[in-house]
């Protein structure tokens, strides 16, 4: 039994969109949440790093820690004859803001407003919440629960950060967990000094080493940091592990998106069986920049009609040579980007909804544009 | 310019644009084009995997070079590795395995924001200064980290006031900021968004970071057929008649199609070349679109084609 894409938008209540970068998550992220509105429903688009004209057609130009409703009128009425919007839907964007997001995390934890000031002025904490790899990832994952728990939205799709590799998206919370229960840096957290009498003599000249090489004002400032933290790891630990169910709860989706290279299709294999470890499924795959078939001929058919005309004579027949040779060039690709997609769907697994986005003959930045795309990943589902 | 002059305009290349561009297959075409000129080349991956060893169908990259082909040789160097290799040059062996598996180096580079950054670019500077290549050509990291990635050093300089990592950081700035050893290529495609991108980028890298832009790399670029064509099926079948041969009303359909298909990308990429040519006053190289979804060394060949006459034309 197949899933299809409208049950997505339709039924669930969180889609997550992940993927490598530069493959269209975002825009993808974008069409999901439009569709959804479209069909009757309250949905909310979480992004990550829009480009400015599809921020500016959402009405996101800055970051902002809470979504805005877009108004209607910009989304409802853009399709053609026949393609009524379903009454009731509302569509809301925002713009993540990591630090303000995890500064409200840090003050909703912390046991006194004093103790949320001490961590909000560390210098490292800056540096946690501004430039750790994995802090957005996690800001993102944080975002949702709480749209999930005090919004009204009946769906929430959330863009995930441009990476190189899909799976970094699955691995970064880990990163900020695991930096915050660091066993080394966890001795600092005793009283002044102590930590040397207590802390073994490969933690001492560790210690010493890393005071050496980065100076020590540095130390000092991530001594303060854990120290300022001191009873809140539990809190933070109890969230994530909340956060971790909220993601393998059934209502949840994850869309990978991708591109038909064979690059972007191994990390979309790498990804999906990471996910199928951790108990969860890829719901739908969804390849962008797919190029158009040209009808059904193999290309060697192509390249001998293209070879027996360019040895005619004349005018006519190197036109035709031409034309044929450059059929014969799309046809390859298509070939070779369906079986690249064929093959991925193979090693996911029956079930797995597949949409392709044929290469679009202009950037989609606009609601037209959008719901454009929205109708050709509804158009393109395959039964299996 | 010839092919050997430009790969030794300067002895580092770094190649950096936003994901999905093709910064790997540029890189690589890059390299095949210097070895091609003589030059013998090292490619540093920064990021653990890569799809660069397959392009030459080798081996997965390690921190040790791997030889791809004659004179093109490869290795990853992560911030991790780049960190043991920098305590153990630096007398501090003992404890450098212990800083990277303990995850402590995590809040070390948290700590000195950019550290990591500076840690593998403070190696392609030793690597530089070893003269091991000719030409050291570093495929950068994706998205907007680029521009992270090279003002990292100048940043720690403010912030870290002693100590050998500010040593390390002067050594990358003077490295990053001297145009005879170090210049960054830009790598986009001839769509919107990219070129939008790929400009900010371009300004932020040359009035923040102090880098010098070498030509932009305008990747994925149609070429035109051989001769002028009509897109129009009715034109194809009168050529069929005139050449005496069959061809369907349905070939006919599939023909123009493919042609008008191409002839709109071509025409929505000249206009985007032609709007990066007003807004960034750089040189550009275009390479071709490859009609394989992988790149294998035989494309590689046609891209460093380009590539070569790309050169000569600047």
């Amino acid at each position: 039994m197949t899933i299809r894409i409208e049950e997505l938008v339709d039924d669930r209540r969180v889609v997550i969109c992940c993927g490598t970068g530069g493959v269209g998550k975002t825009t993808t992220a974008a069409v999901l949440a439009l569709e959804s509105a479209r069909r009757g429903r309250n949905a909310c688009v979480v992004t990550i790093d829009p480009a400015r004209r599809l921020a500016d057609a959402l009405g996101i130009e800055h970051l902002t820690n809470d979504p805005t409703e877009i108004d209607q009128k910009l989304w409802a009425d853009i399709g053609g004859e026949g393609d009524a919007v379903v009454p009731g839907g509302r569509l809301s964007a925002m713009m993540l803001d990591t630090k303000s997001t995890f500064d409200l995390l840090v003050a909703r934890n912390a046991a006194s407003p004093e103790q949320a000031k001490r961590i909000l002025d560390n210098t490292f904490y800056r540096n946690v919440s501004g430039a750790l790899g994995g802090t957005q990832e996690y800001m993102a994952m944080e975002k949702l629960h709480q749209l999930h728990d005090e919004g009204d939205f009946d769906l929430i799709v959330v863009d995930t950060p441009p990476t190189r590799h899909a799976l970094d998206f699955l691995d970064a919370p880990k990163r900020l967990t695991r930096l915050l229960d660091n066993r080394v840096f966890r001795l600092l957290m005793m009283p002044t000094r102590a930590y040397l009498r207590v802390a073994s003599v490969a933690v001492q000249t560790f210690l010493r080493t890393v005071a050496r090489v980065v100076g020590s004002e540095v130390i000092e400032d991530v001594v303060a940091f854990f120290r300022a933290f001191e009873g809140m790891e539990e809190g933070f630990r109890t969230r994530a592990q909340v956060v971790g169910d909220l993601l393998a709860d059934p209502d949840t989706a994850f869309v990978l998106v991708c591109s038909p290279r064979r690059d972007a299709m191994q990390e979309a294999t790498f990804f999906a069986q990471r996910l199928a470890e951790a108990g969860q499924s890829v719901q739908a795959l969804i390849v962008n920049r797919v190029h158009p078939s040209f009808g059904d001929e193999a290309p060697a058919g192509l390249r001998a009609a293209a070879e027996a005309l360019r040895q005619s004579p004349g005018e006519p027949a190197a036109r035709l040579a031409a034309l044929y040779d450059n059929l014969a060039d799309f046809r390859e690709i298509a070939g070779l980007e369906r079986g690249h997609i064929e093959a991925l769907r193979d090693r996911i697994g029956g079930g797995t909804a597949l949409a392709y986005v044929p290469y679009l003959a202009h950037d989609v930045h606009d609601f037209t544009t959008l719901h454009e795309v929205g109708e050709l990943l509804f158009d393109t589902v395959t039964a299996r | 310019m010839e092919v050997a002059e430009f790969s030794s305009t300067s002895r580092v290349v770094i190649v950096a644009g936003k994901g999905g561009v093709g910064k790997t297959t540029v890189t690589a075409a890059l390299a095949v084009t210097a070895a091609r000129a003589g030059r013998s080349v090292l490619i540093i991956e920064v990021e653990g995997k890569s799809g660069l060893p397959a392009m030459f169908d080798a081996p997965a990259l390690g921190y040790e070079e791997i030889d791809l082909e004659m004179r093109v040789r490869a290795r990853f160097l992560t911030p991790d590795a780049a960190l043991v290799d920098y305590l153990v040059t630096h007398g501090m062996k003992r404890i450098s395995k212990r800083l990277a598996t303990s995850g402590a180096l995590d809040v070390v580079a948290t700590a000195v924001p950019g550290m990591k950054d500076i840690l593998v670019l403070g190696k392609v500077k030793s690597i530089e200064e070893s003269r091991s290549a000719d030409l050291v050509i570093v495929d950068a990291p994706a998205a907007g980290h680029a521009v992270t990635f090279l003002l990292s050093a100048r940043g720690l300089l403010d912030a870290v006031r002693v100590g050998p990592i500010r040593k390390q950081a002067q050594d990358v700035v003077n490295l990053i900021s001297d145009p005879k050893r170090c210049q960054v290529m830009l790598v986009t495609l001839a769509e919107e968004t990219p070129v939008s991108e790929v400009v900010d980028t371009a300004f932020a890298i040359e009035d923040r970071a102090g880098v010098a832009l070498g030509p932009v790399v305008i990747n994925g670029c149609f070429a035109p057929l051989p001769v002028a064509v009509s897109a129009n099926a009715e034109a194809i079948l009168d050529d069929a008649r005139a050449c005496d041969r069959f061809v369907s009303r349905r070939e006919a359909d599939d023909l123009a199609h493919a042609a008008a298909f191409l002839e709109e990308r071509r025409a929505l990429q000249g206009e985007q070349i032609q709007r990066l040519r007003e807004l960034l006053p750089l040189p550009q190289i275009e390479l071709p679109f490859v009609f394989n979804p992988d790149i294998t060394r035989t494309q590689l060949d046609t891209l460093a084609d380009a590539f070569g006459r790309g050169i000569e034309r600047l």
